[in-house]
């Protein structure tokens, strides 16, 4: 009953679009920067974000860019299974004893939703933006179908998790009904 | 829609819905000075409890406190009923978690209780007890099952209070959400529970209310500020009224953080789908912003307000609303019978 229209998977060293491979020279978050000089190059606010942004945001981008419906996503549903905790950790360095210089540009990132904020911001989407903490990505269905199920019929949505800078895995699906 | 056949709240205010209610009315404040709870944190103002807490065992609380006030003479809503844990859904609405782990103390509780489903923590930013709520309702009308424990919950901790004083958010007194003069947040701790079902009483109980709609909108303007004209407010706000007039609504209960943008978008917002002249409910000034259990812990206390101050076999609605980080806007409708 669930059906994708088109789907990206990303990992710190390889990029698949509907199944073809993207050919990258880097690895990591220097990959995504490549990936963002290739698909984007005209957005720097792309270099303020932190991992998880810049994963979910280029993800979002390529997908997008491609997509015949894109225009018609009435939601951006994303979920991962560590929340915004590479943000957190490069946060607390700026909180840690006798090193005290609390960053409110790090603090912005430290929740997860704030990459579905990035995401709505560029494609201008003022449909729904949700962020959701799961223990496997399977577990997202339920919620999609569930969602697709309550009027919102075209959505952006999959996992998007950073555990650390070039640590990653993101797989973000347009699903329809 | 979806049927609230229990709830509770544990804040500094007290344990148990009625008796912060009463706290409520009664004008009393859990909001203090603190000026040596957090190493190097300037001294600020919050809701705290005055023994810190830890996340797991206070969320644990809480459900069993909701769970003692079930209402409802459905048999499988009853916690007698060794089924009705394994048709639950354990939804979790955190920002921080315990110490920054969100999905391990939701996997904690559920197990506490012997739920067998995998537990969802929404992270909304300040909007997640309000999309916590729609989450719920959601895998209820699709089937997935038939009662959702929804868990609003966030302690303070350094993290989080350098944070919003780096941000500049903070006011150094009381907040006064909606004055001209006001001067920023406070944040708070509390943990809330709402118990939802699919399944209604059948005549003699009444549930203590139903969820009609949710609606969450993104401004798509700024990461960390409302959209000036209140875009996903207002897009929330029409959602909610989808079936039912402004006239219709007895009560707003706002974010009301008092920061000047978050209540200027939320006036301009409420204006603009024409509900400037419906009470508002502003709790932040009792609680501080309890951020996870903010949507939870103001809906119990919004729905108890209009029971307890309406007519009779009175039906009456109202709105819970809340905005956060990310750009997010959130809105759910209720509606209660007296």
């Amino acid at each position: 009953m669930l059906k994708t229209e088109s789907y990206i998977e990303i990992t710190p060293r390889s990029v698949m679009l509907n199944g073809q491979a993207i050919t990258v020279q880097e690895t990591g978050d220097k990959m995504l920067v490549e990936l963002y000089r290739r698909y984007a190059g005209d957005y720097p606010k792309f270099f303020k974000m932190d991992t998880l942004s810049r994963l979910g945001w280029i993800a979002a981008e390529i997908l997008l860019k491609q997509s015949a419906i894109s225009n018609q996503i009435s939601a951006i549903i994303l979920a991962n299974r560590s929340a915004s905790i590479k943000n957190d950790t490069d946060y607390l360095a700026t909180i840690s004893d006798g090193n005290y210089y609390p960053s409110p540009a790090l603090f912005v990132y430290t929740l997860p939703n704030i990459v579905t904020g990035e995401i709505a911001i560029r494609h201008q989407i003022q449909g729904e933006t949700s962020f959701y903490i799961l223990d496997h990505p399977e577990q997202l269905e339920p919620i999609i179908l569930s969602t697709l199920n309550s009027k919102l019929s075209t959505i952006l949505a999959g996992w998007c998790e950073c555990s650390a800078k070039d640590e990653f895995y993101a797989k973000i699906q347009i699903w329809n009904n | 829609m979806v049927y609230c056949i229990g709830h509770s709240i544990l804040s500094p205010l007290g344990i148990g819905s009625q008796a912060n209610y009463d706290a409520v009315q009664a004008g009393r404040s859990g909001l203090k000075i603190y000026s040596d709870r957090f190493a190097d944190v300037e001294p600020f103002c919050a809701s705290l409890f005055d023994t810190p807490q830890e996340f797991v065992p206070l969320c644990i609380r809480s459900v069993e406190e909701a769970m003692e006030n079930v209402q409802s003479d459905n048999v499988q809503c009853t916690k007698d009923n060794g089924q009705w844990i394994k048709d639950t859904v354990f939804v979790l609405s955190t920002t921080k978690g315990d110490h920054l782990e969100l999905l391990r103390p939701a996997q904690a509780i559920a197990a506490h209780f012997g739920n067998p489903n995998p537990p969802i923590v929404v992270s909304n930013a300040c909007t997640s007890g309000v999309c916590a709520q729609i989450t719920a309702m959601r895998l209820l009308e699709a089937g997935l099952y038939k009662h959702a424990v929804v868990v609003g919950c966030d302690l303070q901790t350094r993290f989080i209070v350098s944070g919003f004083q780096s941000f500049k958010a903070l006011s150094p007194e009381p907040c006064t959400p909606f004055q001209p003069d006001r001067k920023g947040l406070n944040l708070g701790e509390a943990a809330a529970t709402i118990i939802y079902s699919s399944q209604p009483s059948a005549v003699r109980v009444q549930p203590y209310w139903t969820l009609e709609a949710g609606s969450i909108h993104n401004d798509a303007n700024h990461i960390s500020a409302p959209s000036r004209t209140g875009e996903g407010a207002y897009r929330c706000l029409m959602d909610v009224l989808e079936g039912c007039t402004p006239e219709q609504i007895r009560l707003i209960g706002v974010h009301g953080t008092a920061t000047q943008y978050n209540d200027a978008m939320e006036q301009v917002a409420i204006e603009r789908a024409g509900l400037q002249d419906v009470p508002k409910s502003m709790l932040k000034p009792y609680f501080g912003h309890t951020m996870g259990a903010a949507g939870v812990l103001e809906t119990i206390l919004c729905a108890m307000q209009i029971k307890e101050s309406g007519v009779k076999s009175q039906e009456s609605r109202l709105i819970k609303m809340l905005s956060g980080f990310g750009g997010v806007n959130a809105a759910i409708r209720l509606k209660t019978e007296c």
